[in-house]
């Protein structure tokens, strides 16, 4: 018994090796999980892409849940995500407001007249300022806010047909329930 | 996975630099690789500080603090558009007449304790703080009861190390 001592010694590191590479295959280790869910989104007075001199603001955007999403035309990864919020954004039953984030208002328009504009209300943040009260570090990223105005759920990185199945439309169907 | 993909230009904005100036041949692609410290830390925009000791406070703050974006590059390093932003953050707030603990209360309530290179003690944490604690005494323990084991089994087949000369005058 104490001769196989080693070998279970040995075992244990192999599992735990093994864990390790598991799970950081598995998850976005670039993800940082924001301490702003469940809590009310930031308050925000943003111009609107198209009319700047069209203020939009946290309490605007109250009483129907949205999906917030943070998008720029020199990110990478959003013409990536692009096409999918293009398919699946009108079958999930809120509100798409786009968030255009750090990007020159003439770039952002004209990237969204070549992929198509998939939202209801486009907001600008030149400066990033906002986004930091959001927690945004980077492009794209999503954020599900109720009606109320409360963060309900967050993804960063683009979305995905299968992050969408899994993960949105189960958070957006649970906001659906209690709604009144 | 996606590292690459969320943009954001953090060493590799150097690189970039680099290779869009095609007239940069051998000796000064050389320099630019020696001096990669000295460019990179220049690209950190300067900033009117009010004085010198608030400076330092920055500097010091902001080596404390980790990027989000570049998770291995704190807030001072980082070359992502987010820590610059970040930092021009810390800033405001420190005109502002904000206390270190705020700033990094400030950064915590949006970024959560990642930003933090120092982890706090918190339930959350505690396997973090002590685990290093359990497993010393695990291990201790361990060594303890083999020790113990060994010296009974070698009183019991009468190999005491007490018991009898064993000094035969060769050592030494």
């Amino acid at each position: 018994m104490s001769r196989l001592l080693p070998l279970f010694g040995f075992l244990l590191l192999v599992t735990l090796f093994g864990f390790g590479i598991w799970w950081n295959t598995r998850h976005d280790q670039t993800a940082i999980p924001s301490p702003l869910i469940n809590k009310p989104a930031p308050a925000f007075v943003l111009p609107e892409l198209y009319d700047p001199a069209v203020k939009v603001s946290k309490t605007d955007l109250l009483g129907k849940p949205y999906l917030l999403n943070v998008f720029a035309s020199w990110c990478v990864e959003c013409g990536v995500e692009h096409p999918v919020l293009q398919v699946e954004g009108p079958t999930l039953g809120v509100q798409l407001v786009g968030y255009n984030y750090k990007d020159a208002p003439a770039d952002a328009k004209r990237w969204l007249a070549e992929h198509g504009n998939p939202y209801h209300v486009l907001l600008a943040d030149q400066s990033g300022d906002t986004a930091i009260n959001f927690g945004v570090y980077g492009a794209p990223e999503s954020f599900l806010i109720d009606a109320r105005g409360v963060i309900r759920y967050k993804h960063i990185g683009p979305l995905t047909p299968g992050v969408i199945r899994r993960e949105l439309k189960p958070a957006i169907a649970a906001l659906s329930k209690e709604a009144p | 996975m996606m590292r690459f993909g969320r943009s954001a230009p953090c060493a590799r904005m150097l690189f970039g630099t680099i290779t869009r100036n095609h007239r940069a041949q051998g000796a000064l692609l050389l320099l630019l690789l020696l001096f990669g410290g000295v460019l990179h830390a220049q690209a950190i925009e300067p900033m009117p500080f009010a004085n010198h000791a608030q400076e330092l406070r920055f500097q010091r703050l902001t080596a404390q603090l980790r990027c989000p974006m570049c998770q291995n590059e704190t807030l001072a390093d980082s070359n992502a558009p987010i820590a610059r932003d970040l930092r021009n953050q810390i800033f405001q707030l420190m005109q502002h007449g904000q206390s270190d603990a705020q700033i990094k209360h400030f950064l915590v309530d949006r970024y959560s304790d990642f930003v933090l290179y120092d982890p706090p003690v918190k339930p959350g944490t505690w396997l973090l703080w002590f685990g290093p604690l359990l497993i010393l005494l695990a291990g201790g323990s361990v060594v303890f009861m083999v020790v113990r084991k060994r010296h009974r089994d070698g009183i019991a087949a009468g190999i005491s190390t007490d018991s009898g000369p064993t000094d035969n005058g060769d050592d030494w």
